[in-house]
């Protein structure tokens, strides 16, 4: 009976190996097609949205990372159809990952550049992370939730993305060691701007901050510290929308 | 020969119809504590069309129930008691997440899941009330008054358990309640048939009893991951070490040994203290606040210094302050650090108290126990209204969480702390020469703050003591704005205090008498100076044109209108939808929506429910001609046993009739409950006296109009109709006199005063349904189950439509509305059969 199902079994397992690996490689396309989508619909809202954001296009270099790192990677499996859709996911523990419009503004407002250090508070599944770490040398990302954070170091060892550094932890004193930074992002939920956050913060440097809850970002906060070290803050909000229009 | 229902019968209509509406309560707060409190009233809304599928249901079956009479109620009242608690349980199984409805489409099907799934116990409850109208057609109106007297006793009932124990255990009680019911009817009235049911009987009983007295996780609360309890719970080293529940929500103590809380909204970007340790309190599992560690040291609270909220204690040195929702404390905290003398607090949740003053208290530095603080019970402006002393400095501060305020959540709740009334009340307790203080939270565009700055305009114009601008001041921060109403004029020293202030912390000036444009916006820059903007519109004479242009619904809110959370204007409804793939999700007021929402599902339910009998049944129910005068015989049955009698009336006319009835009756509850928060101060007692005390009169009501349905004169309806319309009038035209008659007097006398008023209105009230009713049952008894219907169809679109009209039009055009319908109901009602 062996040597019968020997001949007829392999084919079959070489084949649906076959299926399977060629199946992986269209759905990548897919991916890659539907990246390209999102990318171009991004670039769309932001240039209804110029006037808000103060610049008619988002920098090549932040739609570049967005076309290219894999959001399918950092959401779980039964969301990974929803990837390439303009809109927030949930990833478990309460989280969610911003709408992609969001993070692309969130990433652009940060002005990143090649050398610079920037630190994330919130890694959650490690997609902004992932971002940043197409944009500059060094990511340093700290997640409370322990299980979220093993997630994210996986979901970030698996694309490629060695520059990130993760840490397991509370988020409010920064990372005192790797610190200054030229660039905050602060994802998660906090009653107050952490003042030894506004410390880490390189004359010149940038903190960006969402603010609402999961599913819904109200507006943005960008923190900016003047080179003589004074602080201020702007609210964005990522739509083109006045509350008054006529002659007030 | 008439049959008259037996006592026992009456007595289980009582058990069960107090059960259902002590359901329909129980699970408002069960979705406020596992979702959000507007998706509680949408589904509640909804399920309680079960009364509705039940007149269908009965509509269609009922000779044959009726046959089984004895069965039927038994078994209707045994699925009752087990689906109470087990359809809950199934619903909150369901991953619904409201958070998500925008985006995830298949979010709407869960939703319709849960719908289906809690209409069934209500359903079954109005099948044992709905199939007894039917079997006692003669006596509608003791079942009628059964029926609403239960329902008084549930609102009263839910609200006692709910203070003695935990929402989730007060199902098992329900069940116990309908076992009861069971028990006592097959003991008496259906004594012959209790031998088929007995083991049935017997193992509920059994069955009752395990489960209200199984262990107390026995049935767990599935609350939402998105929630902030849950949010806060996922931080390692945090666990809930104490919960409390009340009518007035479930409160959470969470620890955190490994990571500080920090709570501390609206500190300044130049602070470098943080808050000492902190426990965290959640409402419902939202809504977070802190209580904070004090060992007496000023130094360690110097960060409630560093807020907006601290403005007023540094232009003058207040010797007493009112704080009018003192919470966990941190209000008081404020001024302690600051060295008030003498500070009032109120609060209106005895159990936050009691977790500062009594659990806490070592914890909270025995704070609330300190000499020179008076710690009071009660609703704000139920206090100020009653109080005799005038203040330095009133206080209120953030009552509503961040996240609540900005989802647009409380758009329908009213809110009298926030009125031109409330306010023009706050200011004349006020010293001389003192302030009122609010701060709330920064939306962006801005809502609140120009709704509240308009609000504070209006008022103060009205008191016509200084010109409004002389007596303002604004600033914010980047989360939070504090709006200063001094009584008096604004002096230069007080406004260079302010700007050392708003300089010292990076808060950016809104407005002051004499600001210049070139002073705003500095620190914390949006796009443009929008509050200065607003501040600088509603002083001049351009305001009304800026209430007006402005995007959303920003006008004063006034006692008449007291929704001061309600944005929404249609106007905008375009624009914002064209944003919401886009990150614009944020603009839009979403709690109105989703009273339309509820309103348009219910609509739509009730049109079908109530249609759909008519065409399946048609000749079921003996009705061949829709709109004709006449109902025609079912075939096939003798003229002597006929359901439906020649010249009863078309069945529009019987809709009509019943359907007035329904949408009136609610209308006058609710703009009545409305009104009386107002006079008696706390919402939630308010609420259960005015709806406690309508429906045992109207029961009352009922049980006495056997005594005019007795009369073939169709006249006999104008004599109930004419005295609610007179009542209602009168009350409408004086309510502003009793309010401030009944305001200076004391609790009891209120309560007392109140229940009187509304006495003799609930007791007419409760005569058109059975008089109706009494008409029917002989002419056209085949239509009892499906006006039956049709009354809870009405009722549950009632409900949410009177506080869309309170909210567009006033509670005056409401209660005229219900006066309308009951002439418009008087006018279609049921004709008699000519002899």
């Amino acid at each position: 009976m062996k040597k019968i199902t020997r001949p007829v079994g392999w084919p079959i397992l070489i084949g649906l190996a076959l299926l399977l690996f060629s199946s992986q490689a269209i759905a990548e396309d897919v991916f890659q097609q539907q990246r390209h989508e999102l990318v171009n619909l991004i670039k769309a809202d932001v240039e209804m949205t110029r006037d808000f954001l103060g610049q008619g296009a988002l920098d090549e270099r932040v739609l570049d990372a967005m076309g290219k790192v894999p959001r399918h990677e950092f959401v779980p499996e039964n969301q990974r159809s929803h990837a390439y859709e303009n809109r927030p996911l949930p990833i478990g523990y309460g989280q969610t990952i911003s709408q992609p419009y969001i993070v692309a503004i969130m990433t652009d407002l940060l002005k990143p550049k090649k050398t610079d250090r920037v630190l994330e508070i919130g890694t959650g599944s490690g997609y902004q992370a992932a971002i940043l770490a197409e944009l500059v040398e060094n990511v340093h990302t700290i997640e409370i939730v322990e299980e979220l954070s093993r997630q994210a170091a996986e979901n970030l060892k698996r694309t490629g993305y060695a520059n990130v550094h993760i840490r397991t932890g509370d988020g409010y004193y920064g990372w005192e060691t790797e610190a200054p930074f030229d660039g905050i992002v602060v994802t998660a939920v906090a009653s107050h701007i952490p003042p030894p956050l506004i410390k880490q913060l390189k004359p010149g440097g940038r903190m960006i901050i969402p603010v609402g809850a999961q599913f819904m970002t109200q507006y943005l906060v960008l923190v900016t510290k003047a080179s003589d070290g004074k602080i201020s803050t702007q609210q964005i909000i990522p739509v083109r929308f006045v509350p008054l229009t006529g002659t007030h | 020969m008439t049959i008259k229902p037996s006592f026992s019968l009456l007595a289980a209509i009582v058990i069960i119809s107090a059960s259902a509406l002590a359901y329909e309560i129980l699970l408002m707060r069960l979705f406020s504590i596992i979702q959000w409190h507007h998706f509680a009233t949408m589904i509640i809304s909804l399920a309680l069309l079960g009364y509705g599928i039940s007149g269908v249901f009965l509509a269609l079956n009922r000779d044959r129930l009726v046959d089984h009479f004895p069965l039927a109620i038994m078994t209707n009242l045994l699925l009752f008691s087990f689906s109470a608690p087990a359809c809950f349980l199934l619903a909150q199984q369901i991953p619904f997440s409201p958070a998500e409805i925008l985006w995830a489409p298949v979010q709407l099907l869960y939703l319709c899941g849960i719908y289906l799934i809690l209409t069934l116990p209500f359903f079954f409850a109005a099948n044992v009330v709905g199939l007894s109208f039917y079997r006692y057609q003669e006596q509608v109106s003791s079942i009628y008054a059964a029926d609403l007297c239960g329902a008084g006793i549930g609102s009263v009932g839910i609200i006692l358990l709910l203070f003695i124990l935990f929402p989730q255990k007060i199902l098992t009680v329900l069940t116990l309640a309908g076992v009861l019911a069971t028990l006592i009817v097959s003991s008496y009235a259906f004594r012959e048939q209790r031998d088929n049911m007995k083991p049935w009987i017997i193992l509920s009983l059994i069955l009752g009893l395990a489960i209200t007295f199984a262990p107390a996780d026995f049935i767990r609360l599935a609350i939402s991951p998105y929630k902030s309890l849950n949010q806060l719970l996922q931080i390692p080293g945090t666990k809930i070490i104490d919960s409390t529940s009340s009518p007035l929500g479930l409160l959470s103590v969470v620890k955190s040994t490994m990571t500080p809380l920090r709570h501390a909204p609206g500190l300044s970007l130049n602070a470098t203290t943080e808050p000492p340790e902190q426990l965290a309190v959640f409402t419902d599992a939202d809504n977070m606040t802190a209580i904070t560690r004090y060992n007496g040291n000023p130094e360690t609270i110097s960060y409630l210094d560093q807020t907006t909220s601290a403005l007023p204690y540094h232009l003058k040195q207040p010797s007493n302050t009112l704080i009018l929702g003192a919470g966990t404390g941190s209000d008081i905290l404020q001024a302690n650090y600051h060295a008030i003398k003498h500070i009032d607090a109120v609060e209106l949740n005895p159990q936050v108290i009691d977790l500062v003053k009594e659990k806490y208290a070592d914890f909270a530095g025995h704070l609330y126990d300190r000499a020179n603080i008076d710690l009071h019970v009660g609703e704000a402006r139920g206090f100020v209204a009653t109080a005799d002393k005038s203040y330095d400095l009133i206080n209120i501060s953030l009552l509503d969480a961040f996240g609540v305020s900005a989802a647009g959540l409380y758009s329908m709740a009213e809110n009298y702390l926030y009125t031109e009334q409330a306010i023009q009340d706050y200011l004349q307790h006020v010293s001389p020469g003192g302030y009122l203080s609010i701060t709330r939270w920064i939306k962006i565009p801005p809502r609140d703050e120009p709704k509240l700055l308009a609000t504070v305009v209006d008022a103060l114009k009205q008191a016509n003591a200084q010109p409004p601008g002389l007596q303002i001041i604004m600033i914010r921060s980047w989360q939070t704005s504090t709006l200063l109403v001094k009584n008096g004029v604004i002096s230069t020293e007080e406004i260079s205090r302010l700007k050392q202030f708003c300089n010292d912390r990076s808060f950016d000036l809104v407005y002051y008498p004499g600001i210049s444009d070139q002073e705003v916006n500095r620190f914390n820059i949006q796009r443009q100076p929008y509050l200065h903007q607003a501040a600088t519109a509603l002083l001049s004479t351009q305001g009304k044109a800026f209430i007006e242009d402005y995007k959303f619904n920003i006008e004063p809110a006034t006692d008449g209108r007291p929704y001061f959370f309600h944005f929404f204007k249609w106007r905008t409804l375009p624009e914002i939808a064209s944003l919401l793939d886009s990150g614009g999700v944020f603009l839009l007021e979403s709690g109105y929506l989703l009273l339309i929402a509820a309103l348009l599902q219910a609509i739509l339910a009730s049109l079908l429910l109530i249609a759909l009998p008519l065409w399946l049944g048609k000749s079921k129910l003996g009705i061949t001609n829709l709109s004709g005068t006449d109902l025609h015989l079912p075939e096939g049955r003798q003229a002597g046993k006929s359901d439906v009698k020649p010249g009863s009336g078309s069945p529009l006319r019987i809709l009509v009739y019943f359907f007035c009835l329904g949408l009136a009756f609610l209308f006058i509850e609710i703009a009545f409950i409305q009104k009386f928060i107002l006079i008696l101060h706390h919402p939630l007692y308010a609420i259960t006296v005015v709806l406690s005390t309508f429906l045992l009169t109207a029961g009352a009501g009922s049980q006495v109009s056997k005594e005019l349905s007795s009369s073939a004169a169709k006249s006999v309806i104008i004599l109930p109709v004419a005295a609610i319309s007179l009542l209602s009038i009168s009350y409408i035209m004086s309510l502003e006199f009793i309010t401030g008659f009944l305001l200076q007097t004391g609790n009891l006398s209120r309560y007392l005063f109140s229940i009187l008023l509304i006495a003799p209105l609930g007791f007419c009230m409760g005569m058109p349904f059975p008089m109706g009713l009494a008409k029917i049952s002989q002419t056209a008894p085949a239509l009892i189950p499906w006006v039956w219907g049709i009354n809870g169809c009405a009722s549950v679109i009632s409900a949410i439509l009177a506080t869309l009209i309170a909210m567009q039009f006033g509670f005056t055009v409401l209660v005229l509305l219900a006066i309308g319908l009951y002439c418009l109901a008087a006018w279609y009602f049921p004709e008699s059969t000519p002899a």
